[in-house]
């Protein structure tokens, strides 16, 4: 049941095609400039509006109102019964479907379903002819804010992944510092979030992104459960290595060889109820990372260290190791 | 899986903006432990059942890549915890179920696990 990627990707294209239908509005995928026929016309001369402009309907519109609509269909009809010239106005549909310009697409969407018509008329929040639309007018323009949709995020992200080969000197690191607050745990993680989201812009694939945030996170939530004073937490970003830091002020590790077993704990009870705490949060640490590194005394407090190494073959490896 | 026939299997409310029933989910896990969560669950597009409606669940889902997380009987989480969901666009629901049902309920269903069992490393 597993999921390729490719598979995965068209799961995610298709909701961000469903979002935009939903945000699309008519007038933005509409074509405003509608060509129109008087009900004083003849049929004759809508027969050379429709071959001219090669449409095959147009509203019928008497000073600025919308008070038809006609099609080729009845124009057949007209010739089949020898009132080529009848008026345009006696052979038109009166009740007319039409769609408001501030409408969703996805409205005008079901009335095309609803009622199978090829085109609805557009009318502005005064009921006066703003334009017509069809289902490739829907179609198009959800295209386009796809594609302007995507463009824009291709370019932040390749903006943000080429930040290392635009910065030129013998060894680039970004650094990322954020301030952890102790004891907030309904804030807590969100150093981890936002580091999260500054790693996918540079391009760190699934793996490699997937080992920090969760370390960062563990880490993060020992600042928060632990640190008196909370602390800080310091990404070092560079092309080749990610060093990932906490420091804290105190109140320090005793016993700082044994912080790696699993199971090792000094959390208060209220921290367990949550779901922390219980002893796995530094082993995951050590899991997820290449090396890990923790120094700690009660005069000091405690720095912890853990580094990712980043290799361009990683994009395909399993998300853990061993 | 699709998430809309989960949510029918467990008799589950939707309690987000956020969700959408034809999303695939391909694995399932269940932990009030949210360091269990973060050691063992696979990537993909899994589902998370919890007893516990904290933010820290909604964080650990996203540092996981989780898709979705149901609470199990029926608990509520509070407004915030709602629209961090929202902003993580990571949809939430409830079910009256205990954990061990909903989840006997999913698994019958065909819904395999999500997670490695233990670690081989310790």
């Amino acid at each position: 049941m597993n999921k390729t990627s490719s598979e995965k990707k068209e799961i995610n294209e298709l909701t961000r095609v469903q979002e935009l239908v939903y945000e699309l509005r008519v007038s933005e995928v509409m074509t405003p400039r509608v060509i129109t026929v008087s009900p004083e016309s003849t049929m004759a001369e809508l027969m050379s509006i429709l071959r001219i402009n090669r449409i095959s309907g147009t509203p019928v519109v008497r000073e600025g109102k919308l008070v038809g609509i006609i099609s080729i269909e009845d124009l057949v009809k007209a010739y089949a019964a020898r009132r080529g010239n009848d008026l345009v106005g006696n052979c038109m549909t009166r009740k007319v479907v039409a769609v408001r310009a501030d409408e969703l697409a996805v409205q005008a969407v079901n009335l095309f379903a609803q009622y199978g018509y090829g085109r609805l008329p557009v009318l502005d929040q005064y009921g006066t002819l703003a334009g017509i639309l069809t289902g490739s007018d829907i179609t198009r323009g959800l295209l386009r804010a796809l594609s302007q949709r995507y463009h824009a995020e291709e370019i932040r992200r390749y903006r943000a992944s080429h930040i290392f080969e635009d910065i030129d000197s013998a060894d680039t690191t970004l650094m990322l510092r954020y301030h952890v607050a102790p004891r907030d745990f309904d804030n807590g993680g969100q150093a981890s979030s936002k580091l999260k989201r500054t790693l996918q812009r540079l391009g760190a694939n699934p793996a490699l992104l997937r080992r920090v945030t969760i370390s960062a996170y563990e880490a993060e939530m020992n600042l928060v459960i632990h640190a008196t004073h909370g602390g800080e937490m310091i990404a070092e970003i560079g092309p080749h290595r990610i060093l990932l830091r906490t420091e804290d002020d105190g109140p320090g590790i005793e016993k700082v060889e044994e912080v790696f077993n699993p199971g090792f704990t000094t959390a208060a009870d209220w921290v367990r109820e949550l779901g922390f705490g219980a002893g796995m949060g530094l082993s995951n640490i050590k899991r997820y990372s290449d090396n890990t590194y923790i120094e700690s005394s009660p005069a000091t407090g405690t720095r912890l260290y853990a580094i990712f190494k980043v290799s361009p073959i990683e994009a395909d490896a399993d998300e853990t190791k061993g | 899986m699709k998430l809309k026939d989960i949510v029918d299997i467990v008799q589950g409310t939707v309690l987000t903006k956020t969700f959408n029933g034809e999303m695939e989910i391909s694995s399932g896990g269940a932990a009030d432990l949210m360091s269990d969560v973060l050691a063992f669950t696979r990537e993909g597009n899994s589902l998370l059942l919890s007893g516990l409606t904290h933010q820290q669940v909604l964080r650990t889902a996203e540092m996981s890549s989780i898709s979705a997380i149901i609470f199990v009987r029926g608990k509520q989480p509070p407004p915030p915890v709602l629209e961090l969901a929202e902003d993580l666009s990571i949809p939430l629901i409830t079910c009256v179920h205990s954990m061990y049902h909903a989840c006997g309920l999913l698994y019958k269903a065909g819904l395999p696990d999500n997670g490695v069992a233990a670690l081989m490393d310790q």
